[in-house]
């Protein structure tokens, strides 16, 4: 398995580092995390940066996650980029509305490692 | 005593307060993120001592067919451990992440009770958590609002998690 260059938005570093720290538990060969803080930010960050992988939030200040989802696909060098959504608006109509934006999974918090390898892996092709 | 009292956006389905069954629900999904984020088991508690010298307070909105804030409040000690077991790393090196965990945690907690609230999780919207540090500091229910409580004994600790609705 090469390594994988993963992008994780949140707007709390505590989540991000979980996230990372989860990513890893499912045997995922990291290179250097980016992080970024909100949608925008991370659109910044993809400016410049090879990325294979999006982990993002929804409920994020300045940049929604779907917002940011949305965005992404707009641009042609990003939208093959796989996003999956991370975040405590399980609702349904989020899960719709972030899967027909391009998102690729939906992880609700609170989460496992495992629930985090079962959404992750298929969408690298793992 | 059953309390029904509706709690919404009129232009939103209703939901009906019921204090019996929502004050469970309330600690379930306060255990729910203890046992999943920090591998670690709540025991609610009866009532506990020291809710005035709380230091750190963080604050979810809730929007849509109910509406509310829902608050967790435990000492600063409390909210370090916290971030310690979320981050797997040792209390002493947690630094400020104990004020982003505890964020984090409440913003869990009203995910979860609202998606085990049947007719709810689609209506209503989590604001991003709002954080106190201190105990100077008043809070004012708008009038006419019920108050749900669950209290917790988190490592010795004491925690508390309330739900206020507002009309």
């Amino acid at each position: 398995m090469s390594q994988i260059k993963a992008m994780i938005v949140d707007d709390s570093s505590v989540m991000r580092k979980i996230v990372e720290r989860s990513l890893r538990q499912a045997g995922l060969d990291l290179s250097p995390v980016l992080e970024a803080g909100n949608g925008a930010e991370a659109l910044g960050l993809l400016d410049g940066n090879h990325v294979d992988l999006i982990l993002s939030d929804i409920n994020m200040p300045v940049m929604d996650g779907l917002e940011f989802v949305r965005q992404v696909q707009t641009v042609d060098k990003l939208r093959h980029i796989p996003v999956v959504m991370i975040t405590t608006e399980g609702s349904e109509s989020n899960v719709v509305q972030a899967l027909s934006l391009g998102a690729k999974g939906y992880i609700r918090k609170p989460f496992t490692p495992d629930q985090v390898k079962e959404h992750v892996l298929p969408v690298l092709g793992l | 005593m059953t309390m029904t009292q509706p709690y919404q956006d009129s232009s939103l389905p209703g939901v009906m307060f019921d204090r019996n069954s929502w004050t469970p629900l309330l600690e379930l999904s306060t255990r729910e993120v203890f046992d999943i984020m920090l591998c670690t088991r709540l025991q609610p508690v009866e009532q506990q001592k020291g809710l005035s010298e709380a230091q750190f307070t963080a604050l979810v909105g809730l929007a849509g067919n109910i509406c509310g804030v829902l608050s967790i409040r435990c000492s600063e000690e409390a909210a370090r451990v916290m971030a310690s077991k979320m981050l797997g790393m040792p209390p002493d090196e947690v630094d400020n992440d104990s004020l982003d965990a505890l964020g984090e945690i409440a913003n869990m907690i009203a995910g979860n009770f609202k998606g085990k609230l049947s007719g709810v999780g689609n209506h209503c919207m989590l604001s991003v958590p709002t954080i106190i540090v201190g105990t100077d500091y008043e809070t004012r229910s708008l009038s006419g609002g019920n108050t749900i409580e669950a209290t917790f004994d988190f490592e010795r600790k004491p925690l508390w998690v309330t739900l206020e609705l507002h009309d």
